[in-house]
């Protein structure tokens, strides 16, 4: 911790931007904001050189794609200006243009020209059962890779990985009682392998847009957010979901939700998760600020490391 | 680059060249294509699918409203479709029967994601097959000969719709978000209806929204994809495949069940109701276990086998009576057969959907089949946004059966979803899923026939096998 805040203090003369106002774009300051001070003329001026000599390359591995739909509800700055102004986005299997081993080559290449540079942002848990027979990702030279050989390959030769959502960061779904692929989050990927790349966890099923393009914006010029225990960035993710609920006074005077459609009143009685859960999502809300979970039915606890079986059943017996 | 003509490689007349593309990018999901290319056009055709995870191995021992939640993280492009899918599945097992508002509330939600994801297909994922992106990562590299034909006036206002159509798949999103919490994965879709009755604001908010989608859909994105059938005339002849269609019906209109996009089979093309229990699934080359094949989803069941000898794809083979079929937008505009867009009857020259005959079933046939049926569900949601009642109960509670069994049938943007659940002693004890990749990118199946894009695939021409550009066009054709 102590190494990381004098990097982060040494960035921040670099680029002349204070923590303090940074965290303050970055978080919004009020439900629904984005972050679109990035555009300040000193960010713009950092993120300029990042996006010359900091790629993100984006691989997924046994997922959904809804982290990359996600990142695509982007508020502010709107996603196109993501793509061709904030990140230099090398490989997204998602949107990208090429296909077939020109791609892979382009992967590769990249990785090896910015070594020790480029982030590696992984969608999707690593299955380590069977070989890595769960999730073949490409082949290149008439042979088949894993995800297992893509993250022990690119990790090591990262500057920093970003684990993006639930399954990316812990594991997540496919991880769950009754798999038997395997399905394993980064960190602990990289401790079996020895890796020794930092890692940002940003989960979330899906992981929201703010807390990825926010992150990796902080990444890019200012270097790793300050992370909690399970590795999240204490800015998205360091409070707690009940003791900042709306319905929190609701909760005190003992009114409770009785079944899903009442307006008012506090849902842990249906199963909400929300007090074991850690997020900012009481005020960040979802889908440019329209709802959230809470207020439309329950939290499931979704960006906790324990996510689905910690949370299951997400509902109370009715 | 724009206006550049295909170059066939110095290939020998006669000779097979294998080509292997994998990934097979700009999809959801791990797919790898293998074709065997003939004097420039393909002979043969496999499709691999790359990834397992194990959904219906995780659902069991679970409370059946788990389900709604879990198999959502299936696709994060559709997961309306399958909270749709497993919430019909345990209505039906609950017994449990919607209200009206309930029922006009879930088509609100999955209308609103059925205009996203065709948006975010055809523009996203398909339309750089087309024109060329600007010339940064992650639009370069491409293919050095990508046969794209457009004019650099049609390839910049493709583009500048790009970047609009992220805008609009984003409103989409908060549609959707109105009513069903967030997106990706709704809270607000359960067994039993949903959790949010519609306030005034709420709808008044998704009808703002929705009024800018539909302007985009019906003056950018329809008459972009017919403008395509220019250049690209003769990807309306090639990638047919079977003609065969199955579709189970989406969006109930009343109470009877009636659906605006009709449920139906077409095989060898004679139309047919649906019969379920004709569903039966293969895995002779498929890694699950052998004992496991030919069975009807009620009965099926899933056994991982990563090292089985001559499987090739983490995808089962699903047949309808024995016969491989199509899902997606072409076979259920096929199934439904409704009258064309002003521009696409302008355009082609006939009224209705059948009437454009064998060149539906296209490559492009597939592009205009989905447009179309953009439109029509855009037509819908403006009806159904009229029904909603604002304070009126959407929810319907219902306790959780000892032992029941249920089916969901319902269609996801890419074609048409199964869910069947058996509950017993209150949990889940069996869960199957057939989604509508599967039914499109499976494998060979235990009797020897192809898997529908494998056989689509026959045929297509591959001028220069070190650029297949019509493999991917077709692949993706498919919204895999």
């Amino acid at each position: 911790m102590k190494d990381e805040q004098k990097l982060l203090d040494e960035q921040q003369k670099k680029t002349g931007v204070s923590r303090r106002n940074f965290l303050k774009t970055v978080t919004g300051t009020a439900a629904g904001i984005g972050i679109s001070q990035v555009f300040n003329p000193a960010l713009v001026s950092a993120m300029k050189k990042a996006l010359e000599t900091h790629p993100v390359l984006w691989i997924q591995g046994q997922g959904c794609s809804g982290c990359s739909v996600s990142l695509l509800n982007n508020v502010d700055p709107a996603i196109a200006d993501v793509l061709l102004k904030v990140i230099s986005l090398q490989f997204h299997p998602t949107v990208m243009a090429s296909e077939g081993e020109t791609a892979l080559e382009n992967l590769y290449k990249i990785a090896e020209e910015y070594k020790g540079k480029f982030s590696l942002a992984v969608e999707g848990s690593i299955p380590m059962a069977a070989d890595g027979k769960y999730c073949i990702i490409g082949e290149l030279n008439h042979k088949e890779i894993t995800m297992v050989d893509l993250v022990k390959d690119l990790g090591a030769k990262a500057g920093s990985v970003l684990a993006i959502g639930t399954c990316a960061a812990y594991g997540g779904i496919p991880a769950a009682e009754g798999s038997e692929t395997g399905a394993t989050g980064v960190m602990e990927f990289f401790k079996t392998y020895g890796i020794k790349t930092p890692v940002v966890n940003i989960p979330g099923c899906p992981s929201h847009p703010d807390w990825i393009v926010g992150s990796i914006v902080h990444l890019l010029t200012k270097g790793i957010p300050e992370l909690d225990d399970d590795g999240r960035p204490v800015i998205f993710f360091g409070e707690n979901i009940h003791d900042n609920c709306p319905h929190i006074d609701e909760y005190d005077a003992g009114e409770m939700s009785e079944k899903f459609s009442d307006p008012k009143g506090c849902r842990m009685d249906l199963g909400c998760k929300g007090p074991d859960t850690y997020a900012d999502c009481y005020k960040r809300k979802w889908n440019s600020g329209m709802n959230w979970c809470v207020d439309n039915a329950v939290c499931i606890g979704c960006v906790e490391p324990g996510f689905p079986d910690s949370a299951s059943p997400f509902y109370e017996p009715s | 680059m724009a206006g550049c003509k295909p170059q066939a490689a110095p290939v020998a007349a006669g000779k097979k060249i294998k080509v292997s593309i994998d990934p097979i990018t700009r999809i959801e999901g791990h797919l790898k294509a293998e074709v065997e290319v003939k004097d420039g056009v393909v002979v043969d055709a496999r499709i691999h699918g790359g990834m397992y995870r194990g959904f219906e191995q995780i659902l069991t021992g679970r409370d059946p409203r788990d389900a709604t939640q879990i198999t959502q993280r299936i696709c994060g492009v559709c997961p309306t479709a399958h909270a749709t899918a497993s919430s019909l599945a345990l209505d039906d097992a609950f017994n449990v029967k919607l209200t009206k508002n309930g029922r006009i509330a879930r088509n609100l939600i999955l209308g609103a994601n059925f205009l996203q994801s065709h948006i975010l297909h055809f523009y996203h994922l398909a339309a750089l097959d087309y024109v060329n992106g600007p010339d940064v990562a992650p639009f370069v590299p491409r293919y050095a000969n990508n046969d794209v034909r457009v004019s650099k006036d049609i390839n910049d206002i493709a583009v500048g719709q790009y970047l609009e159509a992220l805008e609009m798949r984003k409103i989409c999103h908060e549609m959707v978000a109105l009513l069903g919490g967030k997106m990706p994965h709704v809270q607000g879709v359960v067994v039993g209806g949903t959790t949010e009755i519609p306030t005034r604001e709420a709808l008044n908010a998704y009808a703002e929204r929705f009024k800018k989608v539909r302007k985009f859909i019906m003056e950018k994105y329809i008459p972009i994809v017919y403008l395509l059938a220019g250049p690209y005339g003769d990807l309306l002849k090639t990638g047919g495949g079977y003609k065969n269609c199955v579709a189970w019906g989406v969006f109930p209109m009343d109470d009877a069940g009636n659906t605006l996009l009709k449920r139906g089979v077409v095989t060898d093309g004679k139309d047919y109701p649906v019969d379920p229990a004709l569903i039966k699934e293969y895995v002779k080359y498929s890694f699950f276990d052998d004992s496991t094949t030919g069975l009807n989803p009620s009965e099926g069941r899933t056994i991982p086998d990563p090292y089985k000898d001559d499987a090739y794809s983490f995808i089962k083979a699903p047949r309808y009576n024995n016969k491989p079929h199509e899902a997606g937008p072409l076979a259920r505009m096929w199934v439904t057969n409704p009258e064309l867009s002003k521009i696409g009857q302008e355009k082609l020259g006939v009224k209705k959907m059948r009437d454009i005959g064998d060149a539906a079933f296209s490559i492009l046939g597939r592009h205009v089949a989905r447009a179309e049926e953009t439109a029509i569900v855009a037509d819908a949601v403006e009806q159904w946004l009229s029904e909603a009642v604002p304070g009126k109960e959407t929810f319907v509670p219902a306790p959780i059966p000892d032992s029941a069994h249920g089916l969901g049938l319902t269609e996801a943007p890419r074609g048409c979803l199964l869910h069947y659940v058996e509950i017993k002693d209150k949990v889940i004890a069996n869960y199957q899923i057939t989604s509508a990749t599967i039914w499109n990118a499976n494998p060979m199946d235990d009797m020897g026939q192809r898997g529908p894009m494998e056989q689509a695939l026959i045929g297509i021409p591959v001028p220069d096998p070190e650029n297949p550009v019509n493999v991917g066009r077709l692949i993706r054709s498919f919204d895999p």
